[in-house]
């Protein structure tokens, strides 16, 4: 345990913040650009695990575990939402033989 | 005695509930038997409390039970039989028995003969409950019940639109003056903390009181008494009560109801004497109700009209006579007038009845040899309220008309001018009806005959009535005590002490009672020389009449002033709020809101898109404007 906090504490923490900020940014405008459903999907799974870890980044150099324990509650939920979210997906394909979430606008007229 | 006073209302109640369930159901001779019995029996009670209260000079005060208090003001549901409301109690069971046993006669064809009975009781209830409650509150609930039975009774045949009406107007007339007696009434409780008799006018008049408001007071008391008793400028529901079968005619709207506001006023005689504005407010109304009834009764045709605007007629000598400080002359005519009006409606009925419904006096004539009793009987009324004496109607006129002379010259002149009227009018009237040759059709000749015995019995006693009421007030010159005056005194003894009245002297006094023979007397020769020994008859309706009596006829355009006045204008406001306040107004408000969400709605639900991408892109605009809000705020 102290040589991967030691190991993680070799890179500055600035370059985690960068690091993680950018894999947020490209899950975000992952959202935002794609229309296929599953690539979505898999951009929110990159928001989360950005966050994820600057959390552990954070908890290891404060030496405070709580911030990992959350991480493990996040990946607990994530896992949760997967199930539900693939389940979903898999309704819509049945239906509309297709994943592309722009046909899924029936409510607008 | 004291143990049974609450059975005298009680009573025609029991009746009014029996006859009311029962009224289709139980056969008529019973129903009639129920009705006349139960008042009957309250007659008995009545009687009793009379001589109780005669023997002791004690009023009888009866609590029944206590009705509610609310702060500082206690009501009991309490009765008060002192001299006052017992000779009420006689005439209210008294004269409603005769009334009551001549309806079994003549309501005995009509199919809402257990409704009749029904209502007939309800009404007397209510006018025992208005003479015996002990405070202001028992006699509105009564006031208000009487006005109650009075519509019921006026649109009695509701099925004819026109009757219809003049219930709802009568019931109209009598809300504006309800109106001033419930104001008078919190006024009262305001000031004197009680609403009971006793504890009003024990303090009326007392240092600590001498600033009570007794002119508004009894100002709006008046306002009450003008709608009971038909008086100007409210009197017009009275003619148009004669829509009523002709025995509600001769009880509610002669003999008993109509002298209800008399009643209130001879009660409160110590606020009135309190307020000597209001004393001669009184008197002018009660005047000018009296020369108007008179005037229009001169060339009405229609039967019962004529008796009708002679009730005004004799309920503004009434009202003279309360203004003038004669409280006990105004109470006399009530009896006297309780008597001879009811026998003459009662009598007006029997004709009608004879001639199967006809009430126009123009179809009528020679009716003395086949109607006797009633002929006989009608003559002694016609003779009572004429003022010829001996019979009651002339000294209880006559002493109304004493005290206007010592009060105001002209107003007595006023006075004897309509005595004259009244006399001239109700000849007319028995000229019209039984002398002559009939005018009717040939089947109602064939008809014509003398009423049963429940009809003409009734007639007989209110003759005798008739002709010896008179006596119980005999003045000093006739060699009589003034037994009422005397029987009276407790109740008006606060007023008298405050009104000196110098007495007149014996020599005027014979002198203005033979001014009064002379008119009535006069008037007589001269409707007989009319109506009889040149055998005139009114014009019919399509004829030009003289100016005067045209105006006379059409009851000086009462009805029609009030039509322009008050009427259309409130048509017009009516329609205004109808069309302007209320579609335009408050539906445009209503109907705005609606359109107004519809519209917002459709505008708002083009940003509903329906692509899934823009929602999540307008999802991060926000999240990334909340986080710069937060992080740029501090």
């Amino acid at each position: 345990m102290d040589t991967i906090s030691h190991n993680i504490q070799a890179v500055p923490l600035n370059h985690y913040l960068l690091l993680c900020a950018t894999i947020f940014s490209i899950g975000v405008i992952g959202v935002l650009t794609r229309r296929n459903a599953i690539i979505i999907f898999m951009s929110v799974e990159l928001m989360l695990n950005s966050v994820n870890l600057l959390l552990t980044a954070f908890s290891v150099y404060r030496g405070d575990a709580t911030g990992q324990v959350f991480v493990f509650f996040i990946m607990a939920l994530a896992a949760a939402e997967v199930a539900v979210g693939l389940a979903i997906i898999v309704m819509i394909y049945r239906n509309t033989n297709s994943i592309d979430i722009n046909v899924l606008n029936k409510l607008k007229n | 005695m004291d143990k049974y006073i609450w059975l005298i209302p009680l009573l025609p109640l029991a009746g009014f509930i029996i006859n009311g369930i029962g009224r289709n159901a139980l056969p008529k001779a019973f129903i009639g038997f129920i009705g006349s019995a139960l008042v009957l029996a309250s007659f008995g009670l009545s009687l009793a409390a009379f001589f109780q209260v005669k023997e002791s000079g004690q009023p009888i005060n009866v609590t029944v039970f206590d009705w509610f208090s609310a702060g500082q003001i206690k009501v009991s549901f309490s009765f008060l039989v002192d001299q006052l409301s017992a000779i009420m109690l006689l005439i209210i069971t008294g004269v409603g028995f005769l009334i009551h046993l001549y309806s079994a006669g003549y309501m005995k064809d009509d199919g809402g003969y257990g409704k009749f009975f029904a209502y007939l009781n309800l009404f007397v209830f209510f006018m025992l409950l208005l003479v015996l409650g002990s405070n202001y509150l028992i006699m509105f609930i009564g006031w208000e019940g009487v006005g109650l039975c009075s519509y019921l009774l006026i649109g009695f045949w509701y099925t004819n639109p026109n009757y219809a009406d003049a219930a709802k107007k009568a019931f109209v007339m009598n809300r504006i003056g309800d109106l001033g007696f419930i104001i008078a009434i919190f006024i009262l409780i305001v000031w004197f903390g009680s609403a009971n008799f006793a504890d009003i006018f024990g303090k009326a008049g007392t240092k600590d009181f001498e600033r009570a408001p007794y002119t508004v007071i009894t100002m709006l008391l008046f306002v009450g008494a003008v709608g009971k008793s038909a008086q100007l400028p409210l009197f017009t529901w009275l003619p148009d009560a004669m829509a009523g079968p002709t025995p509600v005619s001769a009880l509610i709207h002669a003999a008993t109801m109509v002298t209800a506001g008399v009643y209130m006023i001879a009660r409160s005689n110590i606020l009135f004497t309190l307020a000597p504005d209001t004393m001669n407010v009184v008197a002018i109304v009660g005047l000018a109700t009296a020369v108007v009834g008179a005037l229009i009764a001169l060339t009405q045709t229609d039967i019962k009209k004529v008796l009708a605007y002679s009730t005004v007629s004799q309920l503004g000598y009434m009202f003279l006579g309360l203004g003038v400080g004669a409280y006990t002359g105004a109470f006399f005519h009530v009896l006297t007038h309780a008597f001879f009006k009811a026998l003459l409606f009662l009598c007006a009925g029997s004709v009608i009845h004879a001639v199967s419904g006809e009430q126009d006096m123009r179809n009528m004539g020679g009716l003395k040899s086949k109607l006797p009793i009633t002929f006989w009987t009608m003559l002694i009324g016609t003779i009572a309220i004429s003022g010829i004496p001996p019979f009651a109607g002339f000294f209880s006129k006559d002493e109304i008309l004493a005290h206007t002379f010592m009060h105001s010259r002209p107003m007595y002149i006023i006075g004897v001018l309509t005595a004259l009227c009244t006399s001239f009018y109700m000849f007319r009237m028995m000229f019209l009806t039984f002398w002559g040759k009939f005018r009717g059709t040939h089947e109602q000749e064939h008809h014509l005959h003398e009423s049963p015995w429940t009809m003409t019995v009734p007639l007989g006693i209110l003759a005798v009535l008739s002709i010896i009421g008179g006596f119980v007030n005999l003045p000093e010159s006739w060699g009589g005590h003034q037994s009422l005056q005397e029987f009276l005194a407790p109740v008006f003894e606060k007023s008298t002490k405050l009104l000196v009245e110098t007495p007149l002297a014996s020599g005027t006094e014979i002198t203005l009672m033979g001014i009064s023979v002379a008119a009535a007397i006069l008037a007589l020769v001269y409707a007989y020389r009319r109506y009889v020994s040149s055998g005139h008859v009114p014009v019919s309706d399509t004829e030009q009449r003289p100016s005067l009596a045209n105006v006379s006829y059409h009851k000086f355009y009462i009805d029609e002033f009030y039509d322009t006045i008050i009427r259309k204008p409130l048509d017009a406001l009516s329609v205004f709020f109808y069309k302007i306040v209320d579609k335009m107004g408050i539906d445009g408000i209503v109907n705005g809101f609606g359109k107004g969400s519809i519209e917002a709605s459709k505008g708002l639900r083009l940003l509903q898109t329906g692509n899934v991408g823009f929602y999540i892109f307008m999802m991060v605009v926000g999240i990334v404007s909340i986080l710069m809000y937060i992080v740029f705020k501090v």
